[in-house]
């Protein structure tokens, strides 16, 4: 079993941050499964700080990876685009400022899928994070890299971003625990933004409750992200209770077409274990969940084409010759951006665009409310709501990269959450032919304390977090 | 179905140059996407909302009092080209 967060803050204690930093370090060395993009140069630096200053704090010593695509004063984030090659951000996410402030050591940038857009780690620059029970699998995205680290125990927790899935997903390929966070319950200052009404920034683990500690230090009111919600927090004090009389809803719509068999019976045997621990099973109909992924892809696709707009060889970034501006700017773009970044660029240029606005982009966010709607009326009957994380487990690299709408489709049961805004846990919920398949626990609006404490149960009462993945040394 | 020519329209609305042959595939790649969102074609939504954001909060305000921004020079410093405390650009007309 990896250590968690309370055995290496035993081992800082008896040691160093120093030592215990350097023996991750030597793990991510050895390590060839990329899951980094880079590892900062101050990181033992970082970490003879927290000794000498004797720094107290929930994460004093403990290195952490952070998503490529999560702004680190001094230390390079590129999104694994090549059109931010060199770029070093000159100010810290406030996800980081809060990090620091906790004696956190950001030890390296996690690869990703450029800009957030995939669902496999295979659309980076850098070439795609390996999975660590199978190095011929994908780690799933798109914060791959993030999941990978945790799990190969590179790292012992690490942040990544959920746009559609991106926390969820890599973290049931990988057999970790991954939260994304309600809409509004983590600042996305210093996030590069890629879909910014539906992305929150969310920890990775192998333990609940060394999530729960860190959204005890991230989720703090931030004003500088408008989006930002006030709200309470006393994450790991939630992890306490049982499962007595925990209402369980079972979406009927999330067993549907393409889930494969396995994953649904393993999904059941998790809901039977909680009936066990006293909790009580419901079967629950959300109708709209058919249309969520043609909404939230039209959404996404045109959120992102405004967003990226300002990545145009100005202000950062590689740039391309043009004999003006616009050349300039264009070509630019047509030779840094990767093919999918490019596809969901103009997909959403098309679904703004004069004639088509109302017919894709319009409905798709009336379709969203309908989502939406189906969320808050299975939160009046029930606690949380239990499904497969993902379709499937891992596939194989390259399977799905030459028919972009295939892989879209891997992201059935994770989308719907994003476009409602609900919080989401995947937790690991055992093994298909030896690959990890993830149970996502969902939640009602700021209700973090009840998934966390549903997922904290399922661990402690099972063993899947235990076993070790092929590539930990 | 879209075409070699729309792609490369919203290729230039988009500042993506796309070449010849890039166009064709995109244009396949694309009007595939665009027949599966046409499925939201079956929801019926007359009326329904659009739903552009969900969190709770409307007009934050802040108080108006001045604070230390980043150097300039550290902004600058990941520019491809400065000059006299500017970003340099090719011409833009």
């Amino acid at each position: 079993m990896l250590d968690g967060l309370s055995d290496i803050k035993y081992k800082i204690g008896s040691s160093s941050a120093e030592e215990v930093v350097a023996s991750y370090l030597e793990r991510i060395e050895k390590s060839d499964i990329n899951a980094f993009t880079c590892i900062a140069e101050d990181a033992t630096d970082q970490a003879k700080k927290i000794d000498s200053l004797n720094m107290e704090g929930p994460l004093a010593g403990v290195p952490i990876a952070i998503k490529d695509n999560i702004s680190t004063k001094g230390l390079s984030t590129t999104c694994s685009s090549a059109i931010l090659d060199g770029y070093v951000p000159p100010y810290d996410a406030h996800v980081i400022e809060r990090l620091r402030e906790a004696g956190a050591v950001i030890i390296g940038k996690s690869n990703m899928d450029e800009f957030g857009m995939g669902t496999s780690t295979e659309t980076s620059t850098y070439g795609p994070t390996l999975n660590p029970w199978d190095a011929e699998r994908v780690a799933g995205g798109s914060s791959g890299g993030s999941a990978a680290a945790v799990v190969a125990g590179q790292v012992p927790v690490s942040l990544g971003s959920d746009t559609g899935g991106s926390v969820r997903c890599p973290a049931a390929f990988c057999g970790a625990v991954g939260l994304k966070p309600t809409y509004g319950a983590v600042s996305r200052y210093g996030l590069v933004s890629y879909a910014n009404s539906l992305e929150q920034i969310g920890p990775l683990a192998n333990r609940v409750e060394d999530v729960a500690t860190l959204m005890d230090v991230i989720s703090t009111y931030d004003n500088r992200d408008s989006t930002c919600v006030k709200h309470n927090a006393g994450y790991t004090d939630a992890l306490q209770d049982d499962m007595e009389g925990l209402k369980i809803g079972v979406p009927a719509e999330y067993f549907g077409e393409g889930i494969d068999d396995n994953v649904q019976k393993l999904v059941w045997d998790a809901v039977g274990k909680f009936e066990d621990m006293g909790a009580e099973y419901t079967k629950v109909s959300m109708p709209n969940t058919p249309y969520a992924l043609a909404a939230y892809y039209t959404i996404a696709m045109s959120e992102a084409s405004s967003n990226l707009a300002r990545f145009d060889g100005t202000r950062y970034g590689t740039r391309s010759e043009g004999e003006n501006w616009h050349m300039m700017a264009s070509k630019t773009r047509q030779e840094k951006f990767g093919a999918e970044v490019k596809r969901r660029i103009l997909l959403g240029t098309y679904a703004l665009s004069a004639g088509y606005h109302d017919r894709y982009y319009l409905k798709a966010l009336k379709v969203r409310t309908l989502v939406k709607q189906d969320f808050e009326r299975a939160f009046e009957d029930v606690d949380v709501l239990m499904a497969p994380t993902m379709p499937t487990p891992a596939f194989r690299i390259g399977e799905k990269m030459d028919d972009p709408l295939s892989l879209y489709l891997t992201d059935v049961n994770t989308v719907p959450i994003n476009l409602a805004g609900v919080p989401s846990i995947s937790v690991p919920c055992g093994f298909s032919e030896g690959l990890p398949v993830g149970l996502q626990v969902i939640g009602n609006y700021f209700d973090e304390a009840t998934i966390l404490k549903a997922a904290n149960a399922f661990e402690k009462n099972t063993d899947h977090h235990t076993k070790l993945a092929g590539a930990v040394v | 179905m879209i075409t070699k020519e729309q792609v490369e329209h919203i290729g230039w609305l988009a500042r993506v140059n796309i070449d010849e042959e890039d166009a064709f595939e995109f244009a396949s790649e694309l009007s595939t996407v665009l027949d599966y969102f046409g499925q939201l074609d079956e929801v019926d939504t007359s009326d329904v909302k659009p739903t552009y954001h969900v969190a709770d909060v409307m007009n934050v305000f802040r108080e108006d009092k001045p604070k230390d921004s980043l150097e300039q020079d550290d902004i600058l410093a990941n520019a491809e080209e400065i000059q006299e405390g500017y970003i340099k650009t090719p011409k833009i007309i």
